[in-house]
């Protein structure tokens, strides 16, 4: 037999730290990643950080024959969008979240999750193809006049119809976020140790009790961390919402009236600006989305891994 | 190993056979005229490929003067402000001269008139309604519906835009003073809707009852959308069509470097809102294969392209035109 | 009275069951229109001419998608060889060499960059790569689907690889082999269908997209002969065609949107079954 210690001097260290070196470089790329699109949005923006200031987070005037630029109706359109679709998103899919961990039949579960799964799926620019040509016209044509009949005395469903609109855009924000609240969630009330559930059994309660006492209380700081998760996602919504939203500059009380949101600013008139004020300006808008974004997710991944370990997956 | 193979030979279909590919983009006014020479002068000369992408006059420029694309099209001349910064010297070369319809989506599509007055206002949201007074008074048959009124502008950068707000910055003083002319202008504020290109302004006037926008006789027609008769400067109400346009460019002057434009042209039969689209060309190209097979395409399109013309609803370009941009064309060096 | 009580709580929980049932329907059911209008409107324009013929000339009828559907496939495989190495390396980086607090800020950073909207990362090649190449090619759509794959990708692979058994990794370096040989050799060959999923879903995601593509690729009218060249993809298409006036184009963006659900739902299909047996395990 040969000495076990005999290979040991084949083994050359060089090739252990070269390797380790390799996927040390691969994997502080994400470093890089961040620092290469920081440092590009802020450079592109640097001219028109310099000609407006601060004014430009307050200012409304989107003025491009002037070369007056302000990004509020954007910032107005991406935050009311937003927050319409988490209305509607983070209810129907914690909801959901539940009955999938804890009151569905186990026979249902593995089907609907894989359901919930494909609708991740769907592309962005199909689910708009739908909104402009299915969704919206019978918006138009039923809900919103529904909604204007019975909540019409709101300021909020006044005005008048077209039909793409800031609530359009948020149901379609809604429509994409609820995939993913509805599988962190998931994983988070996957995560609540059995013993919790068990101990509430013990003392007789149901199953809705069992849920309530012991998981979604215990699961709260996770369950907030997925609805931020969804939040950081319909920020960045931005083929779809583009295709229904109506595409006017403006701040409006009437749900039913366009709007724009910042994402939607850059798709629609980034590969157009005539002049270099104005492609800054977009630059501009596209930094302060980076930067609300950025800031979402940052506390979002906070809140899960500081509830969850390091188990919670990203989603797509 | 299977899926290896499968993605060398679909690679290999993408990288096919050779052909030299020309990149343009820019105005989405000429188009469908882009599209139709790109497949006659294609059985001309196959060895070349032009594609196209419309992206709107102002993405058009844009990415000339970044170098990115080898022509640009626009329906608005470049300012001397771009110009000047350009790398090079700029040529505008005319090719099609189209009317810019006001198109509308009303139950029964009745043929309407419109004159400056009524256009200007509604796109200020003065007039709200389709049975308002004024637009009653110039259509005394038609029985007008009480619809809302909702004008489409074009939220991208575009020259339809462009000579649309030429037009009525031209006609009235008030839409001068607060919104101007441009490729992209600030529409007031809570009017109407913005949709991307005149693909997508077509689409949203047809999509919704009430609409009103303005889109390119091309579209329209090709889109059977109803559109008005507008009044002109001599005081009649004309119908767009390469004919009237034709009349609008006869009587509009032109300036030798061809940046001119031809709004409100006082003929009698002149349709009131129309304009040239240009090429525009560096007059020293980088790619010196590229450049002459660019500007063989462009003396085809300016003469015999011009013959299909009509057939796309643009104005022909008048013969002594034609030998002008020939000439202009000839100074273009390699 | 502890009777009363009782019936109340069991109708609360038999409220509550059915009330998250409707939700998770709910959920569920705008995929279920959405895929209903793709096969209504979409499948009968599904024929030979849809899969091999190029776009025709705005307006007229017929043409196809050819070059859009073989631009996505060709942008995915170049994105590949960029956000496969990167990613898979570094995952490999995260699981297997441990350093508590660099470890943590690089899986943060991960996550939080698969948190940037896709448009930004069309501007940030836009300004990277466009400008200074003077041109929108195939190899900036690449780029751009090839960085957002880097993260996605480094978090799977370092998920599956924490799945192998500690034992495998011990087994080996008791045997005296290079700490390297043992990653590449034994705990990558063990993960290795893990690691495929996971890149799969990457592709299905990036396959998807339109936003980056915009300032990017561009589009094209015809075959794409270089990589210098700008290129058709399936998504830009759907939406060009979309917001177009052409009741044709409609029709042909309907049967691109069908043929582009289909391709991404298929890998996640064909994903859900090749883990089938790890999700066993893990149980409902």
């Amino acid at each position: 037999m040969s000495n076990p210690n005999q290979g040991k001097s084949d083994v050359s260290p060089w090739g252990d730290r070269a390797f380790k070196g390799l996927t040390l470089m691969m994997a502080l790329s994400v470093f890089v990643l961040i620092v290469l699109i920081g440092y590009e949005l802020a450079h592109g923006s640097a001219k028109a950080m310099r000609l407006f200031g601060w004014h430009f987070l307050t200012s409304s005037d989107w003025d491009p024959v002037n070369e007056k630029f302000g990004a509020v109706p954007f910032i107005f359109g991406t935050l009311a969008s937003s927050l319409i679709g988490l209305m509607i998103a983070v209810p129907l899919s914690i909801a959901t979240a539940v009955y999938l961990t804890e009151l569905a039949p186990l026979w249902i579960r593995q089907p609907l999750t894989i359901f919930i799964e494909l609708l991740a799926a769907v592309p962005s620019v199909i689910l708009g193809l739908w909104g402009i040509y299915v969704m919206v016209p019978w918006l138009r044509v039923h809900l919103f006049p529904f909604l204007q009949h019975t909540l019409g005395f709101l300021p909020f469903f006044q005005g008048p119809i077209y039909g793409p609109s800031v609530l359009a855009g948020g149901i379609i924000v809604a429509i994409m976020i609820l995939p993913i609240i509805t599988s962190v969630s998931r994983e988070i009330l996957r995560s609540v140790p059995g013993l919790q559930r068990e101990a509430a059994y013990a003392l007789g309660a149901t199953r809705w009790e069992v849920t309530r006492i012991a998981v979604l209380s215990y699961a709260k700081k996770g369950l907030f961390g997925a609805v931020i998760l969804g939040l950081g996602r319909a920020l960045g919504e931005t083929m779809a919402v583009t295709m229904v939203i109506g595409n006017s500059p403006q701040i409006a009380k009437s749900l039913f009236a366009p709007g724009y949101t910042l994402a939607s600013v850059v798709a629609n008139e980034f590969s157009e600006a005539t002049t270099d004020t104005y492609l800054s300006a977009l630059f501009e808008v596209g930094l302060v989305l980076l930067g609300v974004t950025v800031l979402v997710n940052a506390l979002a991944q906070l809140l899960l891994k500081t509830f969850a370990g390091p188990g919670v997956k990203p989603q797509s | 190993m299977n899926k290896l193979v499968v993605s060398l030979i679909a690679s290999a279909a993408v990288f096919g056979a050779q052909a030299q590919l020309i990149n343009g983009a820019g105005s989405s006014f000429d188009y469908p005229a882009f599209t139709k020479w790109f497949e006659a002068y294609g059985a001309k000369d196959a060895a070349v490929h032009f594609n196209y992408q419309s992206i709107g006059s102002g993405g058009g420029q844009q990415q000339l003067l970044k170098e990115t694309v080898d022509f640009g099209a626009s329906d608005a001349p470049m300012t001397d402000e771009n110009m000047a910064k350009a790398p090079g010297k700029i040529l505008h070369i005319p090719v099609v001269a189209g009317g810019v319809t006001i198109t509308y989506n009303l139950p029964g599509s009745p043929k309407l008139k419109l004159d400056s007055d009524v256009i200007a206002n509604i796109y200020m949201g003065n007039i709200k309604n389709w049975n308002d007074a004024k637009i009653a008074a110039l259509n005394p048959g038609v029985s007008l519906p009480d619809l809302a009124v909702v004008p489409v502008h074009r939220s991208d950068g575009s020259g339809t835009t462009f000579i649309f707000s030429d037009y009525l910055s031209a006609v009235n003083p008030a839409w001068q003073d607060t919104v101007g002319k441009g490729t992209a202008v600030k529409w007031p504020a809570g009017v109407g809707l913005g949709a991307k290109g005149s693909e997508g302004l077509a689409g949203q006037v047809k999509q919704l009852p009430g609409a009103i926008g303005y889109v390119e006789l091309a579209y329209a027609d090709k889109n059977q959308m109803a559109y008005a008769d507008v009044k002109n400067a001599a005081g009649n109400f004309i119908s767009p069509a390469p004919d009237s346009v034709s009349a609008a460019l006869a009587t509009a002057k032109i300036a030798a470097d061809f940046r001119f434009s031809m709004v409100n042209a006082p003929g009698e039969k002149a349709y009131p809102i129309a304009g040239p689209s240009w090429v525009l060309v560096y007059q020293q190209q980088k790619n010196a294969e590229n450049g002459k097979k660019l500007v063989a395409f462009l003396k085809w399109a300016v003469t015999d392209g011009q013959k299909l013309s009509p057939a796309l609803d643009y104005a022909p370009l008048p013969e002594a035109i034609q030998q002008q941009e020939l000439q202009l064309l000839d100074t273009i060096k390699y | 009275m502890t009777a009363h009580n009782h019936h109340w709580r069991k109708a609360k929980n038999g409220l509550m069951q059915s009330l998250t049932c409707v939700c998770a329907v709910l959920v569920i059911l705008p995929l279920l229109l959405v895929f209903f209008q793709l096969v209504a409107r979409g499948a009968s324009s599904l024929n030979w001419a849809f899969f091999t013929q190029l776009p025709k000339p705005a307006g007229e009828a017929g043409g196809g998608m050819a070059n859009a559907i073989a631009g996505t496939f060709v942008l995915m495989l170049l994105a590949s060889t960029l956000g496969v190495p990167v990613g898979v390396l570094g995952g490999v980086f995260l699981s297997e060499y441990s350093h508590r607090h660099l470890n943590w800020w690089i899986r943060f950073g991960a996550d939080v960059i698969n948190g940037v909207p896709s448009i930004t990362w069309g501007m940030v090649v836009y300004a990277l790569m466009v400008l200074p190449m003077k041109g929108f090619s195939l190899l900036a759509g690449a780029v751009v689907l090839g960085l957002m794959m880097i993260p996605l990708i480094m978090r799977t692979t370092e998920e599956v690889l924490q799945l192998v058994p500690t034992g495998y990794r011990e087994a080996a370096l008791a045997l005296g082999i290079a700490q390297w040989r043992v990653i590449s050799q034994i705990v990558l060959r063990t993960a290795l269908k893990g690691i495929i999923t996971g890149v799969m879903l990457a592709l299905a995601r990036v396959g998807g997209e339109t936003a980056p593509l915009l300032f990017t690729a561009f589009g094209n009218a015809y075959w794409t002969h270089r990589l210098t060249e700008p290129v058709a993809a399936l998504p830009l298409q759907i939406f060009n065609y979309a917001i177009s006036p052409y009741d044709d184009w409609h029709r042909q963006a309907w049967a691109g949107a069908l043929v582009l659900i289909l391709l991404v739902s298929s890998i996640n299909v064909c994903v859900r079954v090749l883990t089938r047996d790890r999700f066993a395990k893990r149980g409902s």
